[in-house]
């Protein structure tokens, strides 16, 4: 040890000054495309057209405005509940089949993560619209049609679907860490195979289950693609009236105030949700 | 003999397996509509939206468009973002922590949001509709992809390596090219792929941005399913679908493959 006591440190820490420069070419690219266009929104809110809080005040008066942001929320809250349902059990099956059977399921996240979203909404346009897929099948058995295409369920059903692989994966990468012989010692001092699931298991996943959650329910908040194809009058969003404000009404202000609802919005929770998905139990992680 | 609670769970994830894939797959049967519709069910045969496809204009010159402008972008986010990638993992541990989380947010803004700010910044800049006007905005989109790719393989490179070529004479450039880059590579290429695929696919700040001289495929896939019930955007979907599933199965089998050597 005292033959060499810098070597390990020299070898590991070893950084050269000014690498961090090496970012600087992103950091110029995420200035003029990202920082500076939000900066004019954040500006066009409180001065476009006057100087002030008018934006902000019309935003929070307006009874249209109060629904949308509340559907807005609502709708994010379902999408990540029944994204969350469909995902734990699945990222689970992951983590306990064979090698082919996981490849295939991993498959099947990936291929719907990767293609197009709105070639996959074109897909929930055929199958929900009045003579689409579900409605051909119930007159073929007899039933009445159903009225899905331009309603708020078919909005839920069709996101849920899109966002579904962003709930999964984060799940997955946490649950494939778990050490599962902590299950086998609490089965073998006595537990229930049910009980240890849930109160060693469970716990466990939770960081995973956090940052799947709120990647969803941001995404959600600010989905456009999806539930303007999908959605009709009655199920507008708030990033359709932000679209609307700013490309048909030529009202930047107004838009550009919903815009940063949105903004800080997605951030508060980011902050707020931040120390839920570090994962603090090291000592309990898998090795490899 | 499993037990029932696996046989329950077996069930669910199948079901769940269907809904993540089967939705999209009704687009193949609609693609081979004989019909000008998108009602279902699809009547008769024909190649013709196909056909379409690669013979209407609007499609061919919004489908070169994408191509150009995710090649361009691939290129581009992955120099700087690898760049980038190298900054953070070899900055302070806390620069390049902060670094990091300011290079991914573009990953957590509200589309619209920055789709209307840049589409303010570009209106006043004249970068409406051109190609540079996309690449830019592309490309911050993409550099997340790339350094989170990129700094995975920095991660489990074993810094050693350079330090033994610099200590048998290599000088810093030639322990890049021939030590560094070599076993960085596939975090690079899958990078590569991310950024060219997050400019293909990008719809929201192109939707703003596009003119009606410069559109990218998913915009004309988009006002195509907004103006009228044309089947060509079936079509364009069966094949972005293969597409993607080809990619996917490649690099799985790749990664596969490698895992095993």
């Amino acid at each position: 040890m005292t033959d060499m006591p810098d070597r390990p440190a020299l070898l590991t820490r070893w950084r050269p000054r000014g690498a961090v420069w090496l970012a600087a070419p992103a950091v110029l690219v995420l200035l003029l495309a990202l920082a500076y266009p939000l900066a004019i929104v954040v500006v066009r809110s409180f001065t476009d057209p006057a100087p002030g809080l008018d934006n902000y005040v019309w935003f929070f008066q307006s009874a249209v405005n109060r629904t949308v942001l509340q559907r807005t929320f609502v709708v994010a809250a379902w999408v990540t509940l029944v994204s969350l349902i469909c995902a734990y059990p699945y990222a689970y099956a992951m983590t306990i089949v064979g090698r082919n059977l996981r490849l295939a399921l991993i498959l099947c996240v990936l291929v719907p993560f990767w293609l197009s979203g709105v070639v996959r909404t074109l897909a929930w346009v055929i199958l929900l619209q009045d003579s689409g897929v579900i409605n051909s099948f119930l007159r073929g058995l007899g039933l009445p049609p159903v009225k899905l295409i331009r309603t708020l369920p078919g909005v839920v059903i069709g996101m849920t679907q899109v966002l579904l692989p962003f709930m999964i994966l984060p799940i997955y990468s946490v649950m494939k860490g778990i050490d599962t012989r902590l299950l086998q010692a609490a089965r073998s001092l006595g537990a229930k195979p049910w009980k240890a699931f849930l109160q060693i298991y469970v716990p466990l996943s939770l960081p995973g289950v956090y940052a799947g959650a709120i990647i969803v329910f941001i995404l959600s908040l600010g989905f456009y693609i999806t539930p303007a194809l999908l959605g009709g009058p009655r199920s507008i969003l708030l990033s359709s009236l932000v679209q609307n404000q700013v490309l048909s009404l030529l009202n930047w202000g107004r838009g550009g105030a919903m815009g940063v609802v949105l903004l800080v919005t997605t951030f508060v929770l980011l902050a707020i949700a931040a120390p839920l998905m570090r994962q603090n139990h090291s000592s309990t992680r898998r090795e490899a | 003999m499993p037990s029932f609670p696996r046989v329950l769970l077996g069930l669910f994830c199948l079901l769940v397996a269907v809904l993540l894939l089967a939705p999209t797959l009704v687009v193949i049967p609609m693609s081979f509509n004989g019909n000008k519709s998108l009602a279902f069910p699809p009547v008769g045969f024909s190649w013709q939206w196909y056909d379409n496809f690669f013979r209407n204009p609007d499609w061919t010159t919004s489908f070169s468009n994408s191509l150009i402008i995710a090649l361009i972008v691939a290129v581009v986010a992955t120099v700087v973002g690898t760049l980038a990638a190298f900054g953070v993992s070899r900055a302070a541990a806390r620069t390049g922590g902060l670094l990091r989380a300011l290079l991914i947010t573009p990953m957590v803004v509200p589309g619209v949001v920055l789709a209307i700010g840049i589409y303010a910044v570009y209106l006043d800049t004249h970068l409406v509709g051109t190609v540079t006007g996309f690449v830019l905005a592309h490309t911050m989109l993409a550099i997340p992809f790339v350094l989170i790719a990129v700094q995975a393989s920095l991660e489990v490179f074993d810094r050693r390596l350079e330090t033994a070529a610099a200590s048998l004479g290599a000088g810093r450039l030639t322990v890049f090219r021939t030590v560094t880059l070599p076993l960085i590579l596939p975090g690079i290429l899958s990078g590569a792929l991310f950024a060219f695929i997050t400019s293909f696919d990008e719809i929201i700040v192109a939707l703003f941005i596009t003119s009606p001289y410069l559109k990218t495929l998913p915009v004309q896939i988009y006002t195509s399913i907004t103006r009228d019930a044309d089947p060509t955007v079936a079509a364009v979907g069966t094949l972005l679908f293969l597409a993607t599933s080809l990619i996917i199965i490649a690099g799985l089998l790749l990664g596969m493959r490698r895992a095993r050597t």
